[in-house]
């Protein structure tokens, strides 16, 4: 700790209490991702599994697990970072950080880097527990780091605008089941775009969930529907993106300062 | 010197709400100020603005000599602020949100020192670990206290402190605010007990509807209000001759509001005439509720 100085302590201490945040109920915020990815893991293998072939020498099954990370990834490093600040809106404990000197940008850096860690643990604790049991390939580790890194940045990011534009946990709810939950789910964890008609292939082309699935699976396998590195570009554009509009939000106090 | 805090014409509007209309207010460091009003007159706008969670529509404000918006690192830095709500962050205890607050002002080990002093000088020794969801009503108020003071600000403000707090308390509360104020901390308080603010305030500030009505020194805010009361228990009802001065009824105690202390003597005639005795009489100093009822019933 005395490596960092006192301008840096605040906000190193606001993302250690954020960690900690998510930490103390690790059952809730780890914990459950984990076995929710398990449990769809089980169920479409059984279902599919061995009916299925959508890469040459890929088995379903083993399709199915980095989709399925990448998934949790997104998921959590949204509901990190949204749940903290409707929680303390709600409870009005968000003055305390309001009061401090804080700036606006160490606010958004602070909440940003929680939600990477959240995604990375929830992530990494479901690869730990899949290759128990399955034999998972690591052709390209760097795209995977890369992907889940600017993934969960982007959704990170998403989180604190959501946070910030939700007065209520009912918004905040309708959000993430209207719009984060149909983004993933129809990304192409569970199937490759190449199997929808051409008018679904080129809507799928407008999710950006479908680039963070698709540039992360292609670092186990090697193959994707479309070039790793495009997709990277469109995560890395996007999380910048949506990181502007997010900072922009902050620097004018949206909803925090009247 | 530097004032604590110096208000420069500023305005606040919501809408069409003028929350704060023109405030102008210099508080000298060292002062124990009172900032008063009824609910809604802009008491806590202007904490909010001074804290920065609200931004003025126009005009400065500065704590310290910093800028509140231009110079915040500084101004926050130089104030603490005791919110009125009982707020608190439920995943931690009190020493751990101590420290996070610390924290975020740039304070780390070296301050735990003084956060132990905090704790123990609000009676938090016991409840030190114990989580914050898990504290009655008083040792939350008591906790937010201390978040207030763990960055050493020389400017405390604080909003409503001894709101629904029991009268041990308040008192305990009133002596370490007292203590702070010895120690050289500026004083800023709100609240509705104008017994507290008699007490403890070398100067107020009375607020109506976004500006300062009254601004002065409690001791002359009293010496400007002219009469007396005359708490009177008697056998009888009241004469109706007597029926214009009554401020208070209680069944057969009044208390009359006089404008000279010679107007005793037409009282207590006009009670002979109608053969009304006087069982017990209290004659009273005005206080600082006399003031502010006189100041905003007459602007």
């Amino acid at each position: 700790m005395s490596l960092i100085n006192e301008r840096l302590r605040g906000p190193w201490t606001l993302f250690k209490k954020e960690i900690l945040r998510f930490w103390r109920v690790s059952f809730q915020t780890v914990a459950a991702p984990v076995m929710t990815a398990l449990l769809y893991l089980l169920i479409f293998s059984h279902v599919l599994g061995g009916r299925v072939e959508v890469y040459p020498g890929v088995p379903y099954t083993v399709f199915l697990i980095p989709g399925l990370i990448m998934m949790s990834v997104l998921q959590n490093a949204f509901a990190n970072s949204s749940s903290s600040l409707i929680q303390s809106k709600v409870m009005g404990n968000i003055i305390f950080v309001l009061l401090t000197p804080l700036s606006y940008l160490e606010f958004f850096l602070a909440f940003l880097a929680a939600s990477i860690i959240r995604g990375l643990v929830v992530g990494f604790s479901i690869y730990l527990v899949a290759i128990c049991f399955i034999d998972l390939p690591l052709t390209h580790p760097l795209f995977i780091l890369a992907f889940a890194i600017a993934g969960s940045g982007m959704l990170g990011a998403f989180g604190i605008m959501a946070g910030l534009w939700a007065e209520k946990f009912d918004q905040m709810a309708a959000f993430q089941n209207f719009v984060i939950m149909p983004l993933s789910f129809l990304s192409g964890v569970f199937y490759s775009i190449h199997s929808l008609p051409p008018f679904w292939q080129k809507v799928s082309h407008l999710n950006p969930f479908f680039y963070m699935i698709d540039g992360f699976r292609y670092g186990f396998f090697g193959q994707g529907d479309i070039s790793a590195w495009f997709s990277l570009s469109v995560v890395v554009g996007s999380f910048i993106a949506l990181s502007f509009i997010t900072i922009g939000m902050l620097k004018a106090g949206y909803k925090l300062r009247g | 010197m530097t004032p604590a805090i110096k208000i420069d014409q500023v305005h606040k509007q919501f809408g069409a709400l003028h929350a704060l209309n023109g405030v102008n207010l210099t508080i000298e460091q060292g002062e124990f100020f009172a900032l008063l009003g009824p609910n809604g007159a802009g008491k806590s706008t202007l904490i909010n603005l001074l804290a920065g969670l609200s931004r003025p529509t126009s005009g400065k404000l500065s704590v310290m000599g910093y800028d509140v918006m231009s110079q915040y690192r500084q101004a926050r830095h130089a104030l603490g602020v005791v919110p009125q709500e009982l707020v608190f962050d439920p995943f931690f205890n009190v020493r751990e949100m101590l420290r996070f607050q610390a924290g975020y002002f740039g304070k780390g080990a070296e301050n735990d020192a003084w956060i132990d002093e905090v704790i123990e000088s609000l009676g938090l020794t016991d409840k030190a670990g114990t989580n914050m969801r898990r504290l009655s009503g008083g040792m939350k108020r008591r906790a937010l206290i201390a978040q207030a003071l763990v960055h050493k600000p020389p400017v405390i403000v604080l909003d409503e402190p001894t709101a629904g707090v029991d009268v041990e308390l308040r008192h305990m509360l009133w002596e370490f605010i007292k203590r702070l104020n010895r120690e050289g901390h500026t004083i800023i308080l709100t609240t509705h007990y104008l017994e507290e603010a008699e007490t403890l305030c070398s100067r107020v500030a009375l607020l109506k509807q976004g500006e300062v009505i009254a601004l002065d020194s409690t001791k002359n805010l009293l010496a400007s209000m002219p009469g007396k009361k005359l708490r009177l228990k008697l056998s009888a009802a009241l004469p109706a001759t007597l029926k214009d001065i009554v401020r208070n009824q209680e069944q057969q105690d009044y208390t009359l509001s006089l404008n000279a202390i010679h107007q005793v003597e037409y009282v207590l005639a006009e009670l002979r005439n109608a053969n009304v005795t006087v069982e017990d009489m209290q004659l009273i100093e005005p206080d600082l509720e006399d003031v502010f009822v006189d100041l905003m019933g007459r602007t």
